[in-house]
C-alpha cells in the first residue's frame, strides 16, 4: 500500500474534521436571533435526473430532493426524529392493530385549486403505494381497503396487525399523496403529471427543462402561516462533481445535498467560511457500507471463511484515512442513528485480527499455498459513490494479506444490479444499505430468505435461516414497541453471528450549503423534506 | 444540378454504412450487462421482481434480441426513431431538444480553432525558427497536451470563481427571461469557456498543419516565380500560397467533425451544457437503447453532411479536383 498517499489523506481528514466542527456550530448560533426574511432564489445541485418526479410511485432521494417540496406526505419527522403530522393531523390504531385511522388537516387545496380530501389518500394508498411504490408494496402488502367516511377521515384496514410505530416511521418516505382527480384515468406510470407534479406543498412546480434545470415557485396559498420564505427553488442538473463544486464557489449554486461532491471537495469547502458542510439533518438517511457474500461459492458458505474475511479488514484504519469525519465504525444492519432500534455494540463483532483470520482459514481447510495464496474471489463494487470504490480496493488489499486474491469487476448501475441480484455472478459484492427509519422497511429484506430472483437489495446470497426468518416475521406484526425492539436486537445478534452480509461502516450523507441559509438541517431527513421554513439571510 | 446529383449519390452510398453502424452499436450494447429496467431499478433504489417483469414487457424487452433489432430497423425504415424510455418522449423530439447546444458548440469551436489555427500557422511559418514561431509552436504543444476537462476546470476556476467574468456552467441564465438579441448575447457568454476548452486542442492541430503546409508551399517553384514577378509579400501569401496550403486544413475539418462530437461529452459535462454528448453518455448509463441509436444515427448524418461540404470546398479550392471525382 502506498504510504505517502495515506499520510496525505490522513492529514486532510484531520484538518477537515476541525474545520467542519467549527463551521457547523458558529454560523447557526450566531444568527439565531435574526428575524426570518422573505424572498430569494435557492439554487440546488441535482446530480442525476429521474425518469419521473412523483414520490407516491417512486421512493428515492433523487425524487424527494425535488418533489418533496411540491408534494406532501401524511407524516414527517420532527427535529427529534419523532413522527409529526403534515397532511394528517392525528392518528390512532385499534387495539388489534388492524385498523388505523388518520384525521386529515382541513382547508388544504391542491396547486390547481381543487380541495384535498380523504379520497386522495385512499386512491394513492390503494393504487400507488400498494401497487407501484418500491418498498411501499411490501409495507402495504396486507392493506385491504381505505375507507373514507368523511372528507377528513381515512381509515386504513389491514389483514394482519400493522404496528402503528412502523407505519408512522415509514410514512415520511412512503406516505406522499397524489391528487386523485389527476390520476384517475389512464396508466399511472405514464401520466404526464409525473413530470409536472401537482401537490399541496409550499412550492409549485413551474418548469422542467431536461438536462438543464427544474423550477418551483412559492405557493401563495400554502396552509402553514407565513410559509414558505423562498421565492423560488431552482435545481440545476450538473453531473460532473468537480463542476458542481466550482459552481458553488462561483456563487451559482447554494446547496449540494446527499454527498454529491467529491470527498476532497467537501473537505475543502468545509474550510471555506461561505459554506456549511455538515452531516446534520441527514440522520434519517443513514447508509451502511456492506460486504455481501455469495453462498453459492463453496468457500463462502463456510462461516469460518466469512468471519476470517471480516477479521482481515482494518475498518477503523480505512475510515480514518479515507472517509475522515464523514463516517464511523458500524456494528451491523441497524445503524446507531436509529435510537428506537439500535441494539448497541453487544452483538458479535469482528475486530481487525490478521492472525485470527489466517487461523480461521487454516481451520476451514484453505491452507496457504505457494506464495501464501489460498483462493481467489470476484468482487463487484456498486458504482454509487467514491467511498465504495475506495472500500473495494481496500478489501482487495486487505484480503491479499491473508492469502485471498480478489479480482474487482466494475460495472455501472444497471450492470451491477443485473449481475449481483439477477444472475448472481459474484463472490463478494459491496455497496450501500440505506436505512429507512424502521428495520422492517428496507433492512430485513437483505436477510429474509425466499426473495424472488432479480429483486434488487434483497437476500440474493443463497442464504437461508429459519430462525432469522421467524424473527423477521414476528417483528413485522408485533404491536408492542418494546417487544419489537427486543425482536430486532435478537435479529441483529443472529445475523451478525451468521454473517451473510457484513455492514461494518456507518455513514451519514453530507450536506454542503451556503452559510446564508437559515433553518436548514433541522430535521433528520431535511434534504428530502419540504423546506417550508428555509430562508436566506442577506 | 450536378451538385444535387452528387449529393444524392453520396447519401445513397452512405445508407448501408449507416445501417451497419446502427446494427453494430445495437449488438455492442447487448454485451453490457443489464437493461433499461435494471438501470431504472438502480435509480429507484429498490423494487420487486413482478414490477420489473411488467416494465420489461412495457418496453418490449421481453422479446428476443433479433426480434428487437428487426423491430427497431423496421421503425427506422419508416423514419421513426422510436420512443425514449428515460424521457418518455419520442427519440426524435429528445434529440432535437439537445441538438442546438451541441451544434452551436461544435460550430463555434471549429470556427475558432480553424481561424486562429490558420492565422497563427501563417505567422509561425513566416517567422520560421524566429521567436514568434517558437512561441506559437510551444503554445500549440501545450494546448495539444492539456486534457480538455482539466483545461475546462481551470478556466472555470480563473474566469468564474476568481475573476467572476463568465458563468461557470449552464446554457443560459435562468434567473431572468431574455428574448431576442439579449438571449443570444447571454447564450454566447455561456459558450465562451466551453468553446475555448473544446477548441484549443483542435487549434493546436490546425496550427501545426497550417505551418507545415505553408512551409511546403512557400518553397514551390510557382511561389518563387510570383516573387520574381515582383509581387509584394502579402499578395504572394494571400493569392498564391494560402489557397493551396488550405487543402490539408479542409480535409482535417471533415475528419474532426466526428472527433469533436466525442470531445463534447467531456466539455458538456464539465460545463453542464444540455447537449447531445451528455445525452449519449446518459443513455448508455440508463441503457436507453433507442435514444442511443438515435444519437448515433444523427451524429453519423452530421459527419456525412460535413464531409460532403468538405468535398464541395475541395472543388472550389482546387479546380483540378472536379466534383465528378
Amino acid at each position: 500500500m502506498d504510504l505517502t498517499r495515506l499520510e496525505i489523506n490522513r492529514r486532510t481528514a484531520l484538518l477537515t474534521s476541525a474545520a467542519i466542527a467549527a463551521n457547523v456550530i458558529s454560523p447557526m448560533r450566531a444568527f439565531a436571533q435574526e428575524a426570518p426574511k422573505k424572498g430569494g432564489v435557492f439554487n440546488v445541485h441535482y446530480n442525476a435526473e429521474q425518469r419521473q418526479l412523483n414520490p407516491s410511485i417512486q421512493a428515492s432521494t433523487g425524487v424527494y430532493i425535488i418533489s418533496g417540496k411540491i408534494q406532501e406526505s401524511l407524516i414527517d419527522l420532527d427535529a427529534d426524529g419523532k413522527p409529526v403530522g403534515v397532511l394528517a393531523e392525528s392518528w390512532e390504531s385499534s387495539p388489534d392493530g388492524k385498523t388505523i385511522t388518520f384525521k386529515l388537516r382541513k382547508g388544504i387545496t391542491w396547486h390547481d385549486g381543487k380541495p384535498f380530501t380523504s379520497e386522495d389518500v385512499a386512491f394513492t394508498a390503494m393504487n400507488m403505494w400498494k401497487k407501484i411504490l418500491n418498498y411501499g408494496s411490501t409495507l402495504q402488502l396486507f392493506l385491504t381497503a381505505v375507507d373514507t367516511p368523511d372528507p377528513q377521515t381515512a381509515v386504513f384496514r389491514y389483514e394482519r396487525p400493522m404496528p402503528l410505530n412502523l407505519l408512522l416511521r415509514a410514512l415520511p418516505d412512503l406516505g406522499y399523496i397524489s391528487a386523485k382527480h389527476l390520476y384517475e384515468s389512464g396508466d399511472i406510470r405514464q401520466n404526464p403529471t409525473n413530470l409536472a407534479p401537482v401537490g399541496t406543498g409550499p412550492f409549485k412546480f413551474v418548469k422542467y427543462e431536461r438536462g438543464q434545470y427544474i423550477i418551483a415557485d412559492r405557493n401563495p396559498d400554502y396552509w402553514r402561516p407565513n410559509a414558505p420564505y423562498l421565492d423560488r427553488i431552482v435545481w440545476k442538473v450538473i453531473t460532473d462533481r468537480s463542476a458542481a463544486a466550482a459552481q458553488l464557489e462561483a456563487g451559482e449554486l447554494q446547496h449540494s445535498p446527499f454527498s454529491s461532491l467529491t470527498i476532497s471537495d467537501m473537505a475543502r469547502l468545509g474550510k471555506d467560511k461561505r459554506f456549511v458542510v455538515t452531516t446534520k439533518g441527514n440522520e434519517g438517511n443513514a447508509r451502511t457500507n456492506t460486504i455481501e457474500f455469495n453462498f453459492r461459492r463453496k468457500e463462502l458458505s463456510d462461516i469460518r471463511v466469512r468471519r476470517a474475511i471480516a477479521h482481515a479488514i482494518d475498518v477503523p484504519f480505512f475510515i480514518d484515512n479515507f472517509l475522515g469525519d464523514f463516517a464511523k465504525l458500524g456494528t451491523g444492519p441497524i445503524p446507531s442513528t436509529s435510537t428506537d432500534f439500535y441494539p448497541g455494540t453487544g452483538t458479535p463483532q469482528y475486530p481487525f485480527d490478521k492472525a485470527k483470520a489466517a487461523s480461521l482459514l487454516d481451520e476451514a481447510g484453505y491452507k496457504a499455498g505457494a506464495g501464501g495464496a489460498r483462493f481467489s474471489l470476484k468482487l463487484l463494487p456498486a458504482p454509487w459513490g467514491e467511498d465504495i470504490s475506495l472500500w473495494s480496493t481496500f478489501i482487495q488489499q486487505s484480503l491479499k494479506d491473508v492469502g485471498i486474491t480478489v479480482d474487482i469487476v466494475r460495472n455501472d448501475g444497471g450492470g451491477f444490479l443485473k449481475q449481483v441480484y439477477d444472475e448472481h455472478a459474484f463472490d463478494l459484492a459491496t455497496g450501500w444499505h440505506q436505512y429507512r427509519n424502521d428495520p422492517a422497511v428496507s433492512t430485513t429484506v437483505w436477510y429474509r430468505s425466499g426473495q424472488p430472483k432479480g429483486a434488487p437489495w434483497t437476500n440474493q446470497w443463497g442464504w437461508e435461516d429459519k430462525q432469522v426468518d421467524q424473527t423477521i416475521d414476528d417483528a413485522l406484526t408485533e404491536l408492542d414497541p418494546a417487544k419489537r425492539k427486543a425482536l430486532y436486537a435478537e435479529f441483529v445478534k443472529e445475523v451478525n453471528t451468521e454473517l451473510p452480509v457484513w455492514m461494518p461502516i456507518e455513514q451519514i450523507f453530507v450536506t454542503v450549503i451556503t452559510a446564508k441559509a437559515r433553518n436548514h438541517s433541522n430535521t433528520p431527513r431535511w434534504g428530502s423534506s419540504s423546506w417550508h421554513d428555509l430562508w436566506l439571510s442577506a | 444540378m450536378r451538385i444535387i446529383g452528387l449529393a444524392g449519390r453520396r447519401l445513397a452510398a452512405s445508407i448501408p454504412t449507416l445501417f451497419l453502424i446502427l446494427i453494430g452499436v445495437f449488438l455492442l450494447l447487448q454485451l453490457a450487462p443489464g437493461d433499461t429496467v435494471d438501470a431504472l431499478m438502480a435509480q429507484m433504489g429498490g423494487g420487486d421482481a413482478a414490477t420489473a417483469r411488467e416494465l420489461r414487457k412495457f418496453y418490449g424487452l421481453d422479446l428476443s434480441i433479433p426480434a428487437q433489432l428487426a423491430n427497431y430497423l423496421w421503425h427506422l425504415v419508416r423514419l421513426d426513431l422510436g420512443f425514449s424510455s428515460i424521457y418518455g418522449k419520442p427519440v426524435a423530439t429528445v434529440i432535437m431538444e439537445r441538438l442546438p447546444p451541441t451544434i452551436l458548440l461544435m460550430t463555434a469551436s471549429l470556427s475558432f480553432a480553424f481561424f486562429f489555427g490558420l492565422v497563427s500557422g501563417v505567422i509561425a511559418s513566416h517567422a520560421v525558427n524566429k521567436w514568434p514561431d517558437t512561441l506559437i509552436s510551444t503554445l500549440g504543444l501545450v494546448f495539444y497536451a492539456t486534457p480538455s476537462f482539466w483545461f475546462g476546470l481551470m478556466a472555470i476556476v480563473v474566469f468564474s470563481i476568481y475573476l467572476q467574468w463568465l458563468p461557470a456552467g449552464g446554457f443560459e441564465d435562468i434567473g431572468e427571461v431574455r428574448t431576442g438579441i439579449f438571449r443570444v448575447m447571454d447564450i454566447a457568454r455561456h459558450l465562451i469557456l466551453p468553446t475555448l476548452t473544446l477548441g484549443l486542442i483542435f487549434l493546436a492541430i490546425y496550427l501545426r498543419i497550417m505551418r507545415a503546409s505553408m512551409l511546403e508551399v512557400l518553397n514551390l517553384d510557382y511561389v518563387r516565380t510570383a516573387r520574381a514577378k515582383g509581387l509584394d509579400e502579402t499578395r504572394v501569401v494571400m493569392g498564391h500560397v494560402l489557397r493551396n496550403a488550405l487543402l490539408p486544413m479542409v480535409t482535417l475539418i471533415g475528419l474532426q467533425a466526428g472527433t469533436m462530437l466525442g470531445g463534447s461529452v467531456v466539455v458538456e459535462s464539465v460545463f453542464s451544457l444540455p447537449g447531445l454528448g451528455r445525452l449519449a453518455y446518459e443513455s448508455v448509463i440508463q441503457r436507453d437503447l433507442n435514444t442511443l441509436l438515435g444519437i448515433v444515427f444523427v451524429s453519423a448524418l452530421l459527419v456525412i453532411v460535413v464531409n460532403f461540404v468538405v468535398d464541395l470546398l475541395y472543388a472550389r479550392l482546387d479546380p483540378r479536383i472536379s466534383a465528378e471525382g
